[in-house]
């Protein structure tokens, strides 16, 4: 990930360990919405699920479109 | 009389997770913190290298991605469960390479330190981000990659345990086999610091080894590119690296300790099929993403967002490959790999999604 900012690309991390993505130096990090289903949710039904994903990847954008000066965990999604 | 001064035998409790706890594997990552008697998995080994010295207690045990989800209310909830012991040492793990589990180590560690006033130790391999989270607060003695390792590691994390328990200094990282901590404890020595210094070039140039008294840090910092300017302009690309891969993997990506990624078309692909993906990874329960993989890669929903013009475009290609017990250098290098093939495909913005 820090490769492909290197060339110039932004890029949101969304990961549930955001310490570590902070450490490795990512600088658009948003918590994922767990381990195993980073962007879901097998507790909830199909359209709540789809209504959540769609709630993170737009957090995902808003922080791909933010000027930043330094690395920042953006608010999680739920 | 006599006066017989018997010595304390120590009271030590292990943390462990879900699978040194003997609960489950992967599909029992989520159980919350919960104290068992007495040792359990390698409390076992541990208690038996106590020997005289103490006991193990308890073992307490919290599924890895219970902790690392609820990271703030876990620690509290396995300080809550260690406490009643009353230990004199808490050992937590080890980690080995281990990602997930390296993060509650480190944590329960650095809690009972400053909660509970008792010294934790844990041990992790090198490259474990556990390490680099935690060296500086937390004695983490060094070990390889390897479980089969347990019994020496457990000894050296005793070994070291005991002294801090003891109140006795503790040697240079180098000697107890733990990861500098970046304190600096003055030490007179015989040559002065022009001799040391023109000594280790020397070593450098003839290629012999030699240790550093500064060691500098790891992850160099990449200033972030600026935010993108228009999305419904934009052209996003996708990248995992939970393993998300066409079924029978065709590029026979290693499900841990990857060398390898991959390039996947979703070219007119408006949901993905979970028939036609596997999941190559053995860091996490995978069934939930095999049961849906838009839970790791947000195809359906970003589709949407391109339909509705919040984006201007997809790119067609999904990157992807599996991260877990990656080296650095294998990360490094497929990063740059897919870095270079995303610069060339003209994009202006890239989400990750991570398990």
């Amino acid at each position: 990930m820090k490769e492909i900012e290197r060339v110039g690309l932004p890029i949101t991390h969304i990961t549930t360990i955001t310490p570590v993505s902070r450490m490795v130096g990512a600088n658009r990090i948003l918590p994922a919405a767990g381990i195993i289903h980073p962007v879901g949710d097998a507790e909830l039904s199909p359209d709540e699920e789809l209504r959540l994903r769609r709630s993170i990847v737009e957090a995902a954008l808003r922080a791909l479109t933010a000027d930043l000066k330094e690395q920042t965990i953006f608010p999680a999604v739920r | 009389m006599i006066a017989v001064e018997t010595k304390k035998t120590l009271r030590v409790v292990h943390y462990v997770n879900q699978f040194f706890g003997q609960i489950g594997g992967e599909e029992k990552a989520g159980v919350a913190p919960q104290a068992r008697e007495g040792a359990i998995g390698p409390a076992v080994a541990a208690n038996n290298l106590l020997g005289q010295r103490g006991e193990v207690v308890a073992t307490v045990l919290c599924g890895d991605n219970y902790f690392v989800e609820n990271v703030e209310s876990a620690i509290h909830q396995v300080l809550d469960l260690i406490a009643p012991y009353k230990p004199d040492l808490v050992l937590a793990g080890p980690a080995f390479n281990a990602g997930t589990p390296s993060v509650a180590c480190g944590a329960v560690c650095q809690g009972t330190q400053t909660t509970l006033g008792v010294p934790g130790v844990t041990a992790m391999y090198q490259e474990n981000p556990g390490a680099d989270l935690y060296h500086r607060n937390v004695y983490i003695v060094r070990s390889g990659d390897s479980a089969r390792e347990m019994a020496q590691v457990l000894g050296r994390m005793i070994a070291l345990g005991l002294k801090l328990v003891a109140g006795e200094t503790v040697g240079r990282p180098a000697e107890e086999g733990y990861f500098p901590r970046g304190t600096t404890r003055d030490e007179v020595v015989q040559k002065t610091a022009a001799v040391r210094a023109v000594d280790m070039l020397l070593s450098k140039i003839k290629g012999e080894p030699f240790e550093t008294e500064t060691p500098l840090p790891r992850f160099d910092r990449v200033p972030p590119p600026p935010g993108v300017r228009d999305l419904s302009q934009a052209v996003l690309a996708l990248v995992t690296d939970g393993g998300l891969v066409p079924r029978g993997n065709p590029d026979r990506i290693e499900r841990s300790a990857a060398t390898r990624w991959g390039a996947y078309s979703i070219e007119g692909l408006n949901r993905l099929n979970s028939e036609s993906y596997d999941v190559a990874h053995i860091g996490y329960d995978t069934a939930f993403v095999k049961q849906d993989p838009h839970r790791l890669v947000p195809l359906d929903a970003v589709r949407q967002l391109v339909t509705e013009k919040a984006i201007g475009r997809l790119h067609e290609v999904l990157y992807t490959t599996t991260g877990v017990g990656t080296t650095i250098e294998n990360s490094q290098r497929m990063g740059r790999e897919i870095a270079e093939r995303l610069r060339d495909a003209g994009l202006q913005a890239v989400l990750l999604t991570s398990t």
